[in-house]
């Protein structure tokens, strides 16, 4: 059970600076989630944390101990790898006893041939043997144990895996995009045996991914990288429904949110695609982007919509998509439907609308601004309608 | 469609192995208009020889010698340059010389390194005060002094199969064991480089094992199989009595044994890939 701060961690490659000074203080027994678009660092970030990769400039702490220059093995944190980095020639038992076998034996006792006379040998191996046995039991592995690893499937070789960091009872767990390898349904059944894992074994988990559906649903929080840096540290809620930058909006979540081009005023009125909002903000007047999430779209004909032309539909059983192409914006604006409402047809016009609390607004540097209903502007817009 | 395959197998192959297999049993001699049938004759002088028996150990104390040496020294080479930084390719390039270069010409070179009064050898046991050898000339030295030519040749061969093997060995295995715990060079060397090498290794054995077995130039050249026999290998034996003796029958009996040998070689490679040695 450990506390593992990062401070100002810096790495730069070749002069191309891959972290940008991060900073994050990852609580006991928390499950975090790395996550960010490929090329992010997160992986970096992770061997830094292992101690596989030293950093340029900045330090790691594990439960308030500073472990620059500390050996992977000795910073007690165990890894899991996206390929599994299972050794091939052992069998199951063999290499989930490997990290045992490389505390509890002497240098001598591992020589080849003349180890097996080492006289305390014996005791050790018998007590490996009780821990691997435990292990594969909680994992359900003991009917594999005298496999090899090409003998098994992805799922098996997943949990042999997890099998290896966890028998030796490390501080914290590191997991380098363990599920990307296998097949969609068996990682959603992995999600859940990992989720209850961590309830089981109440660690630390650090858990690196790309697969926001693996974040949102397992960890307690999230910290989405995106070129470097951490931009958002929060629980997956607050991440999905308050982003604070629009890399972090267009990032998390699935289809991604719409974007749409919009215009702060001199007055502080937001317009988008030309027509006003009845939000105002405090932020300086300029160029904008009004984001909307897709489930957040609202379809019908009302003052203030969007017409645009359906330009193709996603039936996926329990929902559906309908892409709508609008003037001046490149990309279709997606829109959530129940698919037991009937859907438009293709090439057919359509209104597209959205409420005032769905707006996600975020200014030209990409930075989230605070929109709100004016009081006295709404009252003054209903005169002038009224 | 195996007919195309088979027909070359047999032309390139089979063909030719028949042939020496049957001039075996026959007293025919090169040139000579006529042969006949003796059966095995030609086996029985063959194992009454001295020299062949002198000739086939000496082939198993060079393949003895030469085969562990060159691929101890191509691992710990290839392993060397692996772990080293900028002078890779440069080091590579030096190692593979000298099996780029003809034998038949390092020969001469080795002749001149070699040599009693002149040799660089020699000139350098001087500097330390040794006494120098007559190595080729030497008979409880020859045979050695060619094994060292042998594993400088074959050592550059070995070190490019192994480096090709270090290469394919996922680095996710190395990242494994230093968080597993395995802190020594050594330690990561027995849990992940030598097994994973495992299928490598035993295509080293068998390939210098068969070159070794096919050791010629360097004998013809610098000794003659002398003196006295003392460095007379299979191939070279083979060589005196079919192209000096003319003696065809003869010594197409010992490339029969010599054969043998090699199938046998092959046959423990194929064993090994099937079971023992695990193909990541």
């Amino acid at each position: 059970m450990a506390k593992i701060e990062l401070n100002g961690i810096r790495k730069t490659f070749d002069q191309t600076a891959i972290l940008k000074g991060i900073d994050l203080a990852i609580e006991d027994g928390e499950f975090i989630a790395l996550i960010g678009p490929s090329g992010c660092g997160k992986s970096t970030l992770l061997r830094i944390i292992a101690g596989l990769e030293p950093q340029s400039s900045g330090e790691v702490r594990i439960d308030g101990v500073q472990v620059d220059g500390i050996r992977p093995s000795a910073r007690n944190l165990a890894m899991v790898f996206q390929s599994y980095a299972l050794y091939p020639h052992l069998s199951v038992f063999d290499n989930i006893a490997v990290p045992l076998r490389m505390r509890r034996h002497s240098a001598l006792a591992r020589m080849p041939l003349i180890g097996r006379l080492h006289p305390e040998r014996g005791r050790t191996e018998r007590g490996i043997r009780e821990d691997v046995e435990r292990v594969a039991a909680q994992l359900e592995l003991a009917a594999l144990l005298k496999r090899k690893p090409g003998q098994l499937s992805g799922g098996q070789r997943q949990r042999v895996a997890v099998g290896r960091a966890i028998v030796r009872q490390p501080l914290g767990f590191l997991f380098d995009e363990p599920l990307s390898n296998l097949d969609a349904k068996l990682r959603v059944h992995m999600r859940a045996e990992l989720a209850q894992l961590h309830r089981q074994l109440k660690a630390t988990f650090v858990y690196v991914t790309h697969d926001q559906a693996e974040a949102m649903t397992m960890s307690s929080r999230i910290a989405v990288m995106i070129e470097g840096n951490v931009v958002q540290i929060g629980t997956p809620a607050e991440v999905y429904e308050n982003p604070r930058d629009i890399r972090v909006a267009e990032f998390v979540g699935s289809p991604k949110i719409n974007a749409m081009p919009g215009v702060i005023r001199e007055d502080r009125g937001l317009e988008v695609l030309g027509r006003q909002l009845r939000l105002g903000t405090a932020a300086a007047a300029g160029r904008c982007t009004v984001c909307v999430r897709p489930e957040r779209m609202e379809i019908g004909p009302g003052p203030g919509t969007i017409a645009g032309i359906v330009t193709h539909l996603e039936h996926l059983g329990a929902e559906a998509f309908i892409h709508v192409k609008v003037d001046r914006i490149d990309l279709p604006l997606l829109a959530r439907v129940s698919p037991d409402q009937q859907l438009p047809e293709i090439g057919s016009a359509i209104h597209l609308g959205f409420s005032d609390n769905a707006v996600r607004a975020f200014d030209a540097a990409g930075k989230r601004i605070d929109v709100a209903v004016p009081a006295r502007s709404e009252r003054v817009r209903e005169k002038a309608l009224g | 469609m195996v007919a195309p395959a088979f027909i070359l197998m047999f032309l390139l192959l089979l063909g030719p192995l028949l042939g020496v297999i049957a001039l075996s049993f026959t007293d025919y001699q090169l040139g000579s208009p006529s042969f006949s049938w003796i059966g095995l004759s030609n086996y029985q002088d063959m194992f009454g020889d001295r020299v062949f028996w002198l000739s086939l150990r000496n082939t198993l104390t060079y393949v003895a010698i030469v085969v562990p040496a060159a691929v101890a020294l191509g691992l710990a080479v290839a392993l060397l340059i692996e772990s080293g930084g900028s002078l890779r390719t440069w080091y590579r390039t030096i190692y593979f010389l000298p099996v780029m270069a003809t034998l038949i010409a390092m020969s001469i070179v080795w002749e001149f390194m070699l040599h009693p009064q002149f040799g660089l050898i020699n000139g350098l046991l001087h500097g330390i005060g040794l006494e120098g050898f007559s190595w080729l000339q030497d008979r409880r030295t020859a045979l050695y002094a060619l094994c060292v030519i042998g594993i400088w040749q074959a050592l550059g061969f070995n070190m490019v199969l192994f480096l090709a093997g270090l290469v394919s060995i996922p680095r996710q295995l190395y990242d494994a064991a230093e968080i597993d715990g395995a802190h020594s060079a050594w330690a990561r060397f027995r849990l992940v480089t030598w097994p994973m090498l495992g299928p490598t290794t035993v295509f080293v054995v068998v390939i210098t094992g068969i070159r070794s077995f096919q050791v010629f130039d360097t004998v013809h050249v610098l000794t003659k199989g002398g003196p006295s026999k003392s460095s007379e290998v299979l191939i070279h034996t083979m060589y005196i009595e079919s192209f000096e003796f003319f003696r065809s029958g003869y010594g197409a009996a010992l490339t029969v044994v010599f054969l043998a040998f090699v199938l046998l070689l092959t046959l423990v490679k194929s064993a090994l890939a099937n079971r023992g040695v695990h193909y990541a």
